[in-house]
C-alpha cells in the first residue's frame, strides 16, 4: 500500500508531468486562457490517460510480450490510443451528447499528445503492475490538471498585467510557467524512490 | 531560388520551436546539455526529412480519409528505427534523451509537415522541406542547449569555457531555468521577425 501512495504523491507533485518533465505543453499553453475550459480539460486527460494505459498495460503484456514483439510497441501503443481516443469520441457524441459539447473538442486535441503516450512508455520502462500503472496514470492526470488549473488562474489576472509587447502571450506565459515550476521544485526531495 | 526559398523558411521565419512554437517538449526536456540537444536535433531531422519523403511518395494512392493513421504509421516506424539505431551506437546518450526519443512520434511538427506540405507536394521540394525544418529545429535546439550548458555547467558539449571559479548557476539546467530562457527566446524571434517583415514591407513599397 505504501508503494502505491508514495507513487501518486511523486507524479502528482515532484515529477510533475507538465512542471518538470514537460509533457503535454502544447494543451498547457492552449488550454490555460481559461479556467472553465481547463477544467473540462483536466477531467478529459485523466480519464483518457487512466483508460488508455490500463488498455496498453494489457496489450503489451499479455500480446507483445509473449509473442516477442516488443520492438512493435512503439507502433502499436500510438495506434491503439488513436483508435481509442476515436472511439470513445464516437461513443460519447451518440450517447451523451451534452458531455460532448463539454468535451468532445478536447477529446479530438488529446488524440495523439506527448502526454497520454508517454504515460504507457513510463510503465513499460519501470515495468510497473497493472495496479501501479494505474496509479501512475491516475496520478500523472491529476497532476496535469493540478497545474492546468494553477496556470489558468494566474493567466486570468495576468491579462490585466502591464506586460512588454514582445513579451505578451506566449512569452510571458513561459515565464510564469518557469515560476510555477520553481514552486514545485520544492517538493523534490521529499520523497525517495 | 524557390528550392532555396522552401529550404531556408523553416530556419529563421518559421521557425518550428521559436516562431512556431511546435514541439516544445523536447525543446525543454533535452536541452540541459549539448550533446542530448544535438541528437535530438539530428534524431528529429532524419525523422522529418523520412516520413515527408514517404508521404509524399505515398501521396496519390492514399484515401484521404484515412490519411492521419497512415502518416501515423510511417512516422512510429520510422522513429522505431532511429531509437534502435541509436540504442546500438550510442547507448549513453540513448539512455540520457529516454522516453523522449519515443515521444518523438507525436511530436506536432512532424505530422504538420506530413499535412501541409508534404501531402501537396513533389519528393523533391518535400525533402528540403522536411530537410529545413529539421534544421531550424537544430538551430533552435542548439541556441538553447548552449546557453542552459554554458551558464548552467560552465562548460559547452563537456568542455570547460568559462574556468572553474565560475559560480554555476544550477537553476539554468534544472526545468524552472528551461522555461523562463524559452519565454525569453520566443519573445526575442518575435521581435526579429517583425523587424524583418516591417524592413521586406518598406523594401516592397521602395519597389513600388
Amino acid at each position: 500500500m505504501t508503494e502505491y501512495i508514495l507513487l501518486f504523491v511523486s507524479t502528482v507533485l515532484i515529477n510533475n508531468f507538465v512542471l518538470t518533465r514537460f509533457l503535454g505543453l502544447c494543451i498547457f499553453f492552449g488550454v490555460s486562457k481559461s479556467l472553465n475550459a481547463s477544467i473540462g480539460m483536466g477531467m478529459a486527460v485523466t480519464s483518457v490517460m487512466t483508460v488508455s494505459s490500463v488498455c496498453s498495460w494489457l496489450v503489451y503484456n499479455l500480446i507483445l510480450a509473449p509473442l516477442d514483439l516488443t520492438f512493435l510497441s512503439l507502433v502499436v501503443l500510438v495506434l491503439l490510443i488513436a483508435c481509442f481516443v476515436q472511439l470513445l469520441e464516437m461513443l460519447i457524441r451518440k450517447f451523451a451528447p451534452a458531455l460532448y459539447d463539454m468535451w468532445g473538442i478536447y477529446l479530438l486535441l488529446i488524440a495523439t499528445n506527448c502526454i497520454i503516450l508517454s504515460v504507457p512508455l513510463i510503465n513499460i520502462r519501470s515495468g510497473y503492475s497493472l495496479g501501479l500503472s494505474t496509479v501512475n496514470a491516475v496520478g500523472a492526470g491529476i497532476g496535469f490538471s493540478l497545474a492546468l488549473i494553477l496556470m489558468a488562474s494566474l493567466r486570468e489576472k495576468l491579462v490585466l498585467a502591464d506586460v512588454p509587447k514582445s513579451l505578451e502571450g506566449l512569452g510571458i506565459a513561459f515565464i510564469v510557467a518557469g515560476c510555477l515550476s520553481l514552486a514545485f521544485l520544492g517538493f523534490s526531495g521529499m520523497i525517495s524512490i | 531560388m524557390q528550392f532555396w526559398k522552401i529550404f531556408s523558411k523553416g530556419l529563421i521565419l518559421e521557425n518550428p520551436i521559436l516562431v512556431l512554437a511546435l514541439s516544445l517538449c523536447p525543446a525543454l526536456a533535452v536541452t540541459s546539455s549539448v550533446a542530448t540537444a544535438l541528437t535530438m536535433g539530428a534524431t528529429v531531422t532524419f525523422v522529418i526529412t523520412c516520413n515527408n519523403v514517404v508521404v509524399s511518395i505515398v501521396r496519390k494512392w492514399i484515401n484521404p480519409k484515412v490519411r492521419v493513421p497512415v502518416y501515423i504509421i510511417s512516422i512510429a516506424t520510422i522513429v522505431t528505427i532511429a531509437s534502435l539505431v541509436l540504442q546500438a551506437f550510442l547507448p549513453l546518450l540513448y539512455k540520457d534523451l529516454g522516453i523522449y526519443l519515443e515521444l518523438v512520434v507525436v511530436f506536432a511538427i512532424i505530422l504538420a509537415r506530413a499535412e501541409v506540405f508534404a501531402a501537396k507536394n513533389s519528393v523533391v521540394r518535400s525533402f528540403l522541406d522536411g530537410f529545413g525544418m529539421g534544421c531550424g529545429f537544430i538551430i533552435a535546439m542548439l541556441i538553447i542547449g548552449v546557453i542552459r550548458e554554458l551558464l548552467g555547467n560552465g562548460s559547452i558539449l563537456g568542455f570547460d569555457i568559462l574556468g572553474a571559479n565560475y559560480p554555476a548557476a544550477l537553476i539554468m539546467v534544472l526545468p524552472p531555468g528551461a522555461f523562463i530562457l524559452i519565454g525569453y527566446l520566443v519573445a526575442l524571434f518575435r521581435l526579429i521577425v517583425k523587424k524583418w517583415e516591417k524592413r521586406q514591407k518598406v523594401r516592397e513599397e521602395a519597389l513600388s
